[in-house]
C-alpha cells in the first residue's frame, strides 16, 4: 500500500496500522469552508461530538442533589471529588475555582479515550480516538498552558517571572538557571500534549499490528494460524485492558500535570 | 549505506530508547512500592507524586518511539 505521497509504507501484510488514524469526512462535507478553510465534519469532530454529549448526559443525569444519592449521582459525585481533592492537594484552597475545568479536561480526555476504545468495528463502524492526533491534544495543552498563562500573570504581574528563578539561588547563578527553568516552563504544552497524543497512538498502534499478526498467519497456514495466531490473539486480550488502563491513567496524569501547573501560578514557588 | 536501510535501523535503535523508559518506569513504581509497604499510612498520599514521576519517565520513551515513527513514516 502506498499513503498519499506515494511512499511504501510499512505495513504487516493486508493490514495497515496507521490506516485508523486516517481523518475523513462525514455526511458529504468535504467542501464545506469559510473564509478558504476546510470545515468539513470529519471522523474526528464526530467522535468529539460523541464524547460531548456522553459527558453531558453523564453529568446531567447526576445532578439531582438528592440527600441520599442514588448510583447515578454518587458516580458523578465521585468524579468531581476525585478532582476537587486532586485540586485541593496540589493548588490548595485556591484551586477550588479551578474545579469546572480540570473536570471537563479530565471527563473529555477520558470519555474520548475509552470512546476510541470501543469495539465498534464489529458494526461495520470505523473507531476513532482523536486523543491520537497532536492537533486535539496540543489544542487541549494549550488551553491549560494559556490558564496558567493569563492567571500567573493577572494575579502577580512581572513578578510572575520569579517563578524562573528558584528561592535561594545564588547571585552567580540565576544568569543560568534562569533560562534553564525557562526552557522547562516553555516546553510544558508540548510535553503535555505529545505525551497524550503518543501513548494513545502508540497504543493503538500495537493492537493494529496484532490484529495483522493473528490475520495473516491464519491466512498462511492452519498450523501458523493455531500457534503465531492464537498466542497473538491472547496478547491482544491482554492489551487490550492494558490500553483502557493506559487511557485512565492518561486522563489522570493530563489532570494532575494541568493542576500542579496551575499551582505555579497560584502560588508561585 | 542505502538511505532506507538506515533509517529503519535507525527506527530500531530508538526501540532501545522505549526499553530503557521501561527501566524507569518500573523504578518509579518499585521505589514507590518499597516505600508504601514500608509505610502504607503515607502511600495515600503520595500517588500524586508517583504519577508525575511515572509521566515524567515514561515520556521520554513515548519520544523515543515518536523518533522511530518518524523516521519510518516521515523522514
Amino acid at each position: 500500500m502506498q499513503d498519499v505521497t506515494g511512499v511504501n509504507v510499512a505495513q504487516s501484510g493486508k493490514i495497515d496500522p496507521m490506516h485508523q488514524f486516517a481523518i475523513e469526512p462525514l455526511f458529504g462535507t468535504d467542501h464545506l469552508s469559510i473564509g478558504g478553510f476546510n470545515i468539513a465534519f470529519t471522523n474526528s469532530a464526530l467522535y468529539m461530538v460523541a464524547a460531548a454529549i456522553v459527558l453531558w448526559i453523564f453529568v446531567a443525569g447526576g445532578m439531582k442533589r438528592q440527600m441520599v444519592p442514588g448510583r447515578w449521582q454518587m458516580s458523578v459525585e465521585y468524579f468531581t471529588g476525585f478532582i476537587r481533592s486532586l485540586l485541593i492537594a496540589n493548588v490548595g484552597e485556591g484551586g477550588k475555582k479551578y474545579i469546572p475545568y480540570v473536570f471537563s479536561l479530565f471527563m473529555f480526555i477520558l470519555l474520548a479515550n475509552l470512546l476510541g476504545l470501543l469495539p465498534l468495528g464489529l458494526f461495520g463502524l470505523h473507531p476513532f480516538t482523536f486523543t491520537s492526533h497532536f492537533t486535539a491534544t496540543g489544542v487541549l495543552a494549550i488551553m491549560s498552558f494559556s490558564i496558567v498563562l493569563i492567571v500567573g500573570f493577572w494575579k502577580h504581574g512581572l513578578h510572575f517571572f520569579s517563578l524562573f528563578v528558584p528561592h535561594g539561588t545564588p547571585l552567580p547563578m540565576i544568569p543560568v538557571i534562569f533560562p534553564i527553568e525557562l526552557i522547562s516552563f516553555m516546553v510544558r504544552p508540548f510535553s503535555l500534549g505529545l505525551r497524550l497524543f503518543v501513548a494513545m497512538t502508540a497504543g493503538h498502534v500495537l493492537l493494529k499490528v496484532l490484529a495483522g499478526f493473528v490475520i495473516n498467519s491464519a491466512n498462511a497456514s492452519p498450523l501458523f494460524g493455531f500457534t503465531v495466531g492464537a498466542a497473538s490473539f491472547v496478547l491482544m486480550i491482554g492489551i487490550s485492558a492494558l490500553e483502557v488502563l493506559v487511557a485512565v491513567i492518561q486522563a489522570y496524569v493530563f489532570a494532575l500535570l494541568t493542576s500542579v501547573y496551575i499551582n505555579d501560578a497560584e502560588n508561585l514557588h | 549505506m542505502d538511505a532506507e536501510a538506515a533509517k529503519l535501523l535507525g527506527a530500531g535503535l530508538a526501540a532501545i530508547g522505549a526499553g530503557i523508559a521501561a527501566l524507569g518506569v518500573g523504578n518509579v513504581f518499585s521505589a514507590f512500592l518499597e516505600g508504601a509497604l514500608r509505610n502504607p499510612g503515607a502511600a495515600d498520599g503520595q500517588q500524586g507524586r508517583l504519577f508525575i514521576g511515572f509521566a515524567a519517565a515514561e515520556l521520554l520513551g513515548l519520544l523515543a518511539f515518536v523518533i522511530a515513527m518518524i523516521l519510518v513514516f516521515v523522514a
